[in-house]
């Protein structure tokens, strides 16, 4: 495989993430959001693996695999099966105004293009084009993550970001030493359990896991 | 050989008591794993104090004067609070608040928890610094949840999803460094470690870096609780069991503050400019302004108390990034003296919610006659954090507000509009507390004497007569961070 064609698939790959965090932005249904995320993880396995070919650089078959068996594997799996222990494998979140959330996601990749553009100048790596793309996928997660109000949903979103920051550091510098790629994989790893016990403690408590019920620790409601 | 000591006690003691369990002796381990880590801090620094900075597990680790001072702090807080924790947590289990498995949990995350806070400050790579701050929120956030009553659960909800928000920001930052110490350093894990970025920071791509501090600055900014990414610390801190309240106002923010600074100083080092500065004292003197005007609002006794902790790491951030060795010496200081006094202050309200069996102040009444150590310890540790003479506060207070006057003038009267105004609502607050008569509802304890005592007067030892060796550590870790 030559530099170029391994340019171009990075870019279509790239694409891909981004049109897998668009669907998430626009995706009602929490089942299918979990599909679209394990696509999301998948995309950027296969793109860590070709970089990791074309770039001579081993270390990033490992983070590959590890993306691979994490968040193709792992992390969906923990989601389907709570879901399905917690009987909410129907569920459809209520989301107010889709279109304007797209809107803004649109506005996040400009300024994304925008800010990295110092980046990429200085880049040297076949990499380059997408550190934008990663970052507006960060960005996306963190936009998905304010305006739903569904804690699935606010986890697929912190995910989601996770995935951009992966990205980013493989567009950026080829991977992140070895040690911090593990260290990071850990603790995602463990953010799973402690978001799997969560839910647990939000449905018992609140009888749903809709976030918006949690709204007593306000300023104001205090003088009750 | 010391540092690995400090580094492995907590972490095995993490994990005997998650045997131990629900034991009669847990507390009693927790506390001797806490001592013996606090034990082998202070070796580490007689260590640092002689020999200078060191490096140790290759180049994995590095410790010199402004990390070691706060790994003995850390140590010190932590071996406290396992003292405090220990009768308090008896009476919350018998009061029903926290389960046998609840108790199991809770002490082996509090080891846990203090493992990843020394791990942040001892470790040389700053990528492993962002894995261990993310370990120390994810080990914390269901102690947080302790309770598991709806405040708590939604307290700690808040607290996993913004922080884990900040610190991904936080992380693109150190992807963002590492991009631009790559070019510099060569590929590999030495490009992120600490010692060889500040020996080349001036090599560093410098739009790089000040991109890189945007995004470390609000990942790190929001475990520092400044505003406006505080939203999670009030209900956090006021929500959980009142020992992880102390750790987390005296200690977590500390180490963040820790690794936004060392951040700083290489970004410093690459632009040349004053710009991040400029962005930590815009940040710190919004965090001293908002957290003091919401202080007079507050009803909720640890609620206020971590309005209080935003003021303060308010007014360090600002310090630092005034920058000079006046405003840099007094932060560090200040960043000592309110981790004690803060954590003895939650020692404190720990007792008196648990005599009135609530949080709220309208109900606590009288606790200079009910407990006069209760009261007196309340009433002295809020006059020590309001920043009266002749406690450690105001030593570094003072200093901060001279730097302030000399090398930012417009400042300082926003400053002091923001002392004002805390030092009038705390006082105000706590005298309706601590004075009056007995109310009947409240109920006799036996209060742990010793970390409250010890705490105070550390605070006003320094406050009258800051020793030799603190003074002479400082001014080294000024030297480092010019």
């Amino acid at each position: 495989m030559n530099i170029q064609t391994a340019s171009q698939i990075n870019g279509f790959l790239a694409a891909f993430v981004l049109l897998t965090a668009f669907g998430m932005l626009a995706q009602k249904r929490i089942y299918s959001l979990i599909h679209l995320f394990t696509w999301q993880g998948l995309f950027l396995s296969i793109n860590t693996a070709i970089v990791g070919y074309v770039a001579n650089k081993h270390h990033l078959y490992i983070s590959s695999i590890l993306t691979l068996s994490l968040k193709v594997f792992l992390l969906p799996y923990i989601l389907h099966a709570l879901i399905v222990r917690l009987n909410i494998r129907k569920e459809v979140e209520t989301v107010v105004n889709i279109p304007a959330t797209m809107l803004i996601g649109i506005a996040l990749v400009i300024f994304s293009y925008h800010l990295t553009a110092p980046v990429t100048e200085l880049s040297t790596l076949i990499t380059r084009s997408t550190i934008a793309v990663a970052l507006a996928t960060v960005m996306i997660g963190l936009l998905m993550m304010i305006t739903r109000r569904h804690a699935v949903t606010q986890i697929i979103g912190f995910l989601a970001m996770e995935n951009g920051l992966f990205f980013a550091a493989t567009s950026a510098t080829y991977g992140m030493p070895l040690v911090v790629e593990l260290g990071v994989a850990l603790d995602v790893l463990i953010a799973a359990f402690i978001f799997g016990i969560f839910f647990f403690h939000i449905h018992t408590t609140f009888d749903s896991l809709d976030v918006e019920q949690m709204a007593r620790l306000k300023e104001e409601d205090y003088t009750e | 050989m010391m540092l690995l000591v400090l580094l492995l006690t907590p972490l095995v003691a993490a994990v005997v008591l998650a045997f131990v369990g629900d034991r009669k002796l847990a507390p009693e381990v927790n506390i001797a794993g806490s001592a013996a880590t606090f034990i082998a801090g202070t070796g580490l620094a007689l260590q640092v104090y002689e020999n200078g900075a060191m490096m140790a597990g290759g180049k994995f680790f590095f410790v010199d004067a402004f990390n070691v001072y706060l790994a003995v702090l850390t140590s010190f807080v932590s071996m406290t609070t396992a003292i405090f924790s220990k009768r308090y947590m008896r009476r919350e289990r018998q009061h029903g608040r926290v389960g046998h498995l609840g108790m199991r949990f809770y002490h082996a995350m509090f080891q846990l928890f203090i493992f990843a806070m020394l791990l942040c400050l001892l470790t040389n790579n700053i990528g492993v610094l962002w894995i261990a701050m993310e370990l120390a929120t994810l080990s914390t956030v269901l102690l947080v949840s302790l309770y598991r009553t709806p405040t708590a659960i939604e307290a700690a909800w808040k607290y996993f999803i913004l922080c884990g928000v900040g610190i991904a920001q936080a992380l693109f930052g150190t992807v963002l460094l590492y991009f631009a110490a790559e070019k510099v350093l060569g590929e590999g894990g030495d490009a992120l470690l600490w010692t060889n970025l500040s020996q080349v920071s001036d090599k560093l791509e410098p739009t790089v870096l000040s991109l890189a501090f945007v995004f470390l600055m609000v990942g790190y900014g929001t475990k520092v609780g400044l505003v406006p990414l505080h939203n999670w610390l009030p209900d956090a801190h006021s929500e959980g069991p009142t020992p992880i309240s102390a750790v987390l106002s005296g200690l977590l923010l500390n180490i963040a503050l820790y690794a936004l600074v060392r951040c700083k100083v290489l970004v410093d080092g690459s632009t040349q400019t004053h710009r991040a500065g400029d962005i930590m004292m815009g940040f710190g003197i919004l965090s001293i302004l908002v957290a003091a005007f919401s202080l007079l609002r507050q009803k909720d006794i640890k609620r206020m108390f971590s309005y209080s902790s935003i003021e303060h790491m308010g007014i360090a951030t600002f310090a630092f990034g005034l920058g000079g060795p006046i405003a840099t010496f007094g932060a560090l200081l200040h960043m000592l003296v309110h981790s004690l006094t803060k954590s003895s202050i939650f020692f404190t309200v720990g007792h008196a919610s648990q005599m009135h069996r609530t949080q709220e102040m309208d109900r606590i009444k009288g606790l200079i006659k009910g407990n006069p150590l209760v009261g007196w310890g309340l009433m002295f540790g809020v006059m020590a954090i309001m920043g009266m003479p002749p406690f450690g506060v105001f030593t570094s207070e003072f200093l901060i507000l001279t730097a302030t006057m000399k090398d930012a003038p417009l400042m300082t009267p926003f400053l002091l509009l923001g002392l004002g105004v805390a030092f009038a609502a705390l006082l105000r607050k706590v005298q309706n507390m601590v004075s009056g008569e007995i109310p009947p509802y409240q109920k006799p304890l036996k209060a742990a004497h010793v970390p409250v005592l010890l705490h105070m007067a550390i605070v006003l030892f320094i406050g009258i007569h800051l020793p030799d060796f603190l003074n002479r550590w400082f001014k080294t870790a000024v030297e480092l961070l010019k």
